[in-house]
């Protein structure tokens, strides 16, 4: 006969494993979450230079150029001894190529009013991580920082003259060589061209499929075949997917590469089975009561079908379909394969452009050498994850609110 | 053009479907129709759209073959079928006006030319054709508005007809899936042997660009991307199957509905997580920690790329599918067989080891399978993580290669697409889908007999 | 009692695929008479009174021969629309099931579904007349659009009834239609059968011995499939023919 105590030490160790086990899964979580919040956050300020202009109202904007303009008044700011090469590069290289194109568009502003005192100007990358504390200072240097930028740096500092602003450039830019340029509205509107070609495709296609499946397909070998097919399509890597729009999309229609259409239409073919099999779920579920009483009346099928059964089941469907189009928003591996991972500086005006996709720019962005682009990469995320935050809570609405009692 | 035409046929469609409405409505007043009015309008409105579109579609698919065909005969003095083929999709693209270039070749203005020509003619052809038989059809449904006539029935059937044709619609993109992998696959066997592809020992798929240069030939064997695959599959198994499985075990047998109702639902956001969230995440954090983690053990030969790192960052990820699938699995043993043992005597993880996980084995069994499968087929992470050298290595802290990490790399930046470096790309995604269908196949098959089993 | 005769089963068998549940039944069902089809359990009742307005259809392993004529013609034939012989013969089953939606629009679904009024102030006076028919106006005028799902179970298979005879039909079958509801509902149900048998042709199915007793005026009995009897009530409950019937009526077989 076993030893009580020894049993209930087991059932103790047992129990530990298991307690063990969920929190190590919800600590994961929680890690992973805390890591992208805490690098990401700084991504939604950016570093600002003050630079001094003194441009009275009488002067014709138009014949200032802005580049040699902008530099020559940041260096004015400074003591008389930045005269070497090195010096005044070092000096310059601290405002970001952007600068000028924020002065442009300045000038343009203001053509006819004068433009004197402290303006603020976007900063380079280096000094941007600097002053968020992304990189120390060690001895005389900070990161690429070198030692006589430092010294600017604290120039700067003492007079107040860099300071943390909200980064404009983050919702509104597309992608950049320069980190503080680099935004992300052009992936965000490729990855919504693509999800509304993948809804608009998958979503009729698959419920008229599940309607047909459950209600009108008689059981046979054909109908088993087709079910057992959707099953297993659901659990094709997405990567496969990405294969197949290459070969159809790309090689056979010569469709664009890089477009979002064909990002859309691969991605599409992807959420069809899910969409399917939670279609036919929430179908199954109607009661076929009320089903039989319409056909009593002298309903036909089909109109039982869009009468009651699909209305019905609708809440059920959607939800399905929100979980699809959540997954499919953050699908990356299929999108590269047909070439929605270019570097593409311009926001898409519609879904036949080239294009990239939210995710697929986090994967870019993680990818970069550029350390400024971490920061970025989490704040892109974070961005998804709300996206993502948002459609469960739709699906959760949708159903609260079209469920009714019968 | 092809807009002007739409919108009339869109606009006949919309005519007949009030005109006939009206008509049955009229009929209506004094017998009871078959079908009610609005279906009669649907069928001419059917009538006039379908057919015409259907011939639209089709006629463009045959011009194209056809004009592309001719356009061949431009550049005849050219022997290499793919620079042919090359020159007449810049024509093509030319006219369509996707590019401007124009290519040095005394046929191509003449092609061009010839290639307006022949669209002109078609779609004015394709304008009166179209339309003719769009009138024709709706002149022809006006003569079935009677109480009789079954509008509806016809009306249903198309429906029905549009239904089949979505279910089937799947099996086209399973079909899709396998002839446009295995079409490749086989071109891709002509240039390397298939034993050499799979037993091969070697995996180094750059093509040189010169013929004199080292390695020219690249070689394609294998065996070392599919063993970085298992190793580092396994290393997520070993992960999410333990954590996976007792914390399904913690929440179905011992956590109070209250923890339950939080934890599982928080587990399963690991599922929501996009992948490439976590290729990040392997990347900026568990890579940083392994590294410090090795530097402090003192090993020194660790991998900034280790198989560890995205081994067990993608076991992270397939915790939930462990969980969630084993959860299911143990929720659907009957409750009298718990009952029976806790009866008996037995602690509830006695009750557990020897009763509920013999009677759910299979379904937990189906569910690793399933998980195994997911961690085969996962990209991104191992795209982020892994590395693109395959060694023949099963040393976790070695850098090893996947299959998809292949794919990704093969397949994005330059490539010539008939290069076996390219090919091979179809060949590992061939050998991918079949073997994670297999698995789905087998586990699936194995989780539902053991549902039979409880029903 | 007229004496006509509405309805004509002839040689009737019924397969759910190699299982036969009904075997060679002839039955005659006379206009504006109620016709109570009792028997035990799985006898083939539900299966019978479904061949009539061919809800069978739906069951795909179903298959029937011989022939049921209606007015002389047989619903089965080639030509015969099932919408159109639904219209005529109206079905209320033994769950209540009244649709997800208001009251009026369940009584309106038909009557709109075919087509059969031209105005809203026609449909109104349909569903209104359907509703007092069964009975419920008076109990739900005040809240015609609530939901339908709202009422209590016996409103809600009175519902059903108004639903069934807002299409207008010639006959109605009701399947056990009280056997889901209270002794209080069941009689108002059974007023509402021997009121609507002035303008209907009625088949009920019931298990309740008194309830066939007390509302139909032919009876027909059942057994594994067969028909054993059939005839007027008053002779079926005080003279059967047949031993079975007898051991039914008397309780022996259940
Ligand atoms: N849809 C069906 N599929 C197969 N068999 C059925 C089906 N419906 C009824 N049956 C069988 O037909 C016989 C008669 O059933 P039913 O008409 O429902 O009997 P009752 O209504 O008298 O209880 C039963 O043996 C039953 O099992
Ligand atoms: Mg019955």
């Amino acid at each position: 006969m076993n030893n009580i105590s020894s049993r209930n030490q087991s059932e103790k160790r047992f129990q530990f494993y298991g307690k063990v086990a969920v929190t190590l899964a919800i600590s994961f979580l929680v890690i992973l979450l805390y890591n992208i919040f805490s690098t990401g956050i700084s991504a939604f300020q950016q570093t600002y230079v003050a630079v001094k202009l003194d441009i009275p109202a009488s002067v014709d904007k138009k014949s200032i150029n802005p580049r040699s303009y902008l530099n020559k008044s940041f260096l004015e700011m400074f003591p008389p001894e930045v005269k070497s090469r090195n010096e005044r590069k070092a000096v310059l290289s601290l405002l970001s190529k952007g600068a000028k194109y924020e002065f442009q568009e300045l000038l343009e502003d203001n053509e006819s009013s004068s433009l004197q005192g402290y303006f603020w100007f976007l900063a380079s990358a280096d000094l941007d991580m600097y002053i968020k504390g992304t990189v120390k200072r060690q001895g005389d240097t900070a990161g690429r920082l070198d030692e006589v930028q430092m010294q600017y740096v604290d120039i700067l500092e003492s007079k107040n003259l860099v300071e943390l602003q909200s980064n404009k450039y983050l919702f509104s830019a597309a992608d950049s060589r320069e980190p503080e340029m680099a935004g992300i509205r052009g992936a965000i509107i490729g990855s919504l061209y693509a999800i509304l070609i993948a809804f608009l495709v998958s979503f009729p296609i698959a419920v008229l499929s599940a309607v047909y499946l459950e209600k009108l397909a008689s059981k046979n070998k054909f109908s088993d075949l087709i079910e057992t097919n959707i099953n297993n399509l659901a659990a094709v890597p997405s990567i496969v997917f990405g294969l197949l729009g290459l070969a159809i999309f790309l090689n056979f229609f010569n469709l664009p590469r890089s477009a979002p259409l064909v990002g859309g239409l691969t991605l599409a073919l992807m959420t069809l089975p899910t969409i399917v099999i939670a279609s036919r779920a929430a179908i199954k579920s109607v009661p076929p009561s009320i089903e039989e009483a319409a056909i009593g009346l002298g309903a036909s099928k089909v109109q039982t079908i869009f009468g009651f059964t699909l209305p019905l089941a609708m809440p059920g469907i959607l939800t399905g379909t929100i979980i699809g189009i959540a997954q499919a928003i953050g699908e990356t591996a299929p999108l590269l394969m047909i070439g929605m991972v270019a570097f593409v500086v311009d926001i898409p005006g519609g879904p036949m452009e080239p294009s990239t996709a939210l995710p697929v720019q986090i994967f870019l962005w993680a990818d970069s050498p550029e350390r400024a682009f971490t920061e970025r990469t989490s704040a892109a995320i974070m961005v998804l994850l709300v996206f993502l935050v948002l459609l469960n809570l739709t699906a959760i609405y949708l159903r609260k609110k079209l469920e009714k009692k019968w | 053009m092809i807009e002007i035409l739409l919108i009339t046929i869109l606009s006949l469609a919309l005519y007949g479907f009030a005109l006939n409405k009206k008509k049955a409505k009229v009929l209506s007043e004094i017998n009871i129709l078959h079908s009610q009015p609005h279906y009669h309008g649907l069928y001419t409105a059917f009538l006039t759209i379908v057919p015409a579109i259907i011939l639209l579609i089709s006629w463009s698919f045959i011009m194209n073959i056809i004009m592309g065909a001719n356009l061949k005969d431009y550049f005849s003095d050219i022997t290499d079928a793919g620079l042919v083929e090359f020159y007449t999709n810049g024509v093509i693209d030319y006219v369509e006006g996707t590019t401007d270039a124009i290519i040095d070749h005394v046929g191509f203005i003449p092609a061009v030319e010839y290639y307006q020509s022949l669209q002109k003619t078609s779609s004015i052809l394709q304008f009166i054709v179209t339309l003719t038989l769009a009138l024709i059809l709706f002149r022809y449904s006006m003569r079935f508005v009677e109480v009789q006539f079954k509008a509806r029935d016809h009306i249903e059937r198309v429906v029905v007809i549009i239904m089949r044709a979505s279910a089937v619609f799947a099996i086209f993109v399973t079909l899709g899936i396998v002839l446009s992998l295995l079409f490749e696959t086989l071109r891709f066997f002509d240039s390397v042997n298939v034993f050499d592809f799979l037993f091969g020992l070697h995996w180094s798929p750059q093509m040189a660009i010169r013929a004199d240069q080292v390695g020219s030939s690249g070689s394609f064997g294998a065996v070392p991307v599919f063993t970085g695959t298992l190793l580092i599959s396994f290393i997520a198994m070993a992960v999410a199957g333990p954590i996976g499985m007792y914390s399904a075990i913690y929440l179905s047998q011992y956590a109070s509905d209250r923890v339950r109702s939080y934890a599982k639902p928080i587990i399963e956001i690991l599922a929501g997580i996009p992948t490439v969230v976590y290729g990040f995440f392997a990347v900026i954090t568990v890579a940083p920690f392994f590294r410090d983690l090795g530097a402090f053990l003192t090993f020194t030969n660790m991998s900034s790329e280790s198989a560890l790192i995205a081994g067990s960052v993608l076991g992270i990820m397939i915790i939930p599918f462990v969980a969630s699938l084993t959860d299911d699995a143990l929720t659907a043993v009957p409750k009298s067989l718990k009952e029976g043992s806790l009866a008996m005597g037995a602690t509830l993880s006695e009750t557990t080891k020897k009763v509920i996980i013999p009677a759910s084995f299979h379904g937990i069994v189906g569910s690793f399978l399933l998980a195994f499968s997911r961690a085969i087929g996962e990209t991104m992470i191992v795209v982020m993580a892994a590395g693109f050298a395959a060694n023949l290595t099963f040393n976790p802290f070695d850098s090893v290669s996947t299959v998809t990490v292949q794919i990704v790399g093969l397949l994005t930046g330059d490539q010539e697409f008939d290069s076996p470096k390219t090919l091979s790309a179809f060949a590992l995604a061939f050998v991918l889908f079949f073997i994670t269908l297999i698995l789905n196949v087998i586990s699936l098959s194995i989780v539902k007999r053991y549902r039979e089993q409880y029903e | 009692m007229t004496e006509q005769l509405k309805l004509s089963i002839k040689n009737l068998n019924v397969f759910y695929g190699d299982k036969q549940a009904l075997y060679n039944i002839n039955l005659n069902i006379m206009e504006k008479e109620v016709t109570s089809l009792i028997g035990p359990s799985g006898c083939g009742k539900s299966t019978l009174l479904k061949c009539i307005n061919r809800m069978n259809d739906l069951v795909e392993i179903c298959k029937t021969d011989g022939q049921v004529l209606l007015d002389s013609k047989d619903i089965n034939d080639a030509s015969q629309d099932p919408v159109l012989l639904r219209m005529k013969v109206g079905m209320v089953f033994q769950k209540p099931n009244p649709f997800p939606k208001s009251i009026y629009d369940n009584v309106a679904f038909g009557p709109t579904l075919h087509g059969m009024t031209n105005s809203k102030e026609e449909l109104d006076h349909v569903v209104i007349e359907s509703l007092s028919k069964s009975g419920l106006y008076d109990e739900v005028k005040d809240r015609l659009f609530d939901p339908g799902t709202g009422l209590s179970g016996g409103q809600q298979q009175r519902l059903c009834i108004a639903r069934a005879l807002a299409v207008n039909p010639e006959i109605l079958l009701m399947d056990e239609p009280c056997s889901a509801l209270d002794p209080i509902a069941t009689a108002k149900i059974e007023d509402l059968i021997a009121e609507l048998k002035e303008q209907y042709t009625i088949v009920i199915v019931t298990h309740s011995m008194q309830q066939a007793a007390r509302v139909s005026d032919r009876t027909a009995y059942m057994h594994m499939g067969e028909l054993i009897e059939s005839g007027l009530t008053k002779t079926i409950f005080s003279n059967p023919q047949h031993q079975k019937t007898q051991d039914y009526i008397t309780g022996r077989i259940g």
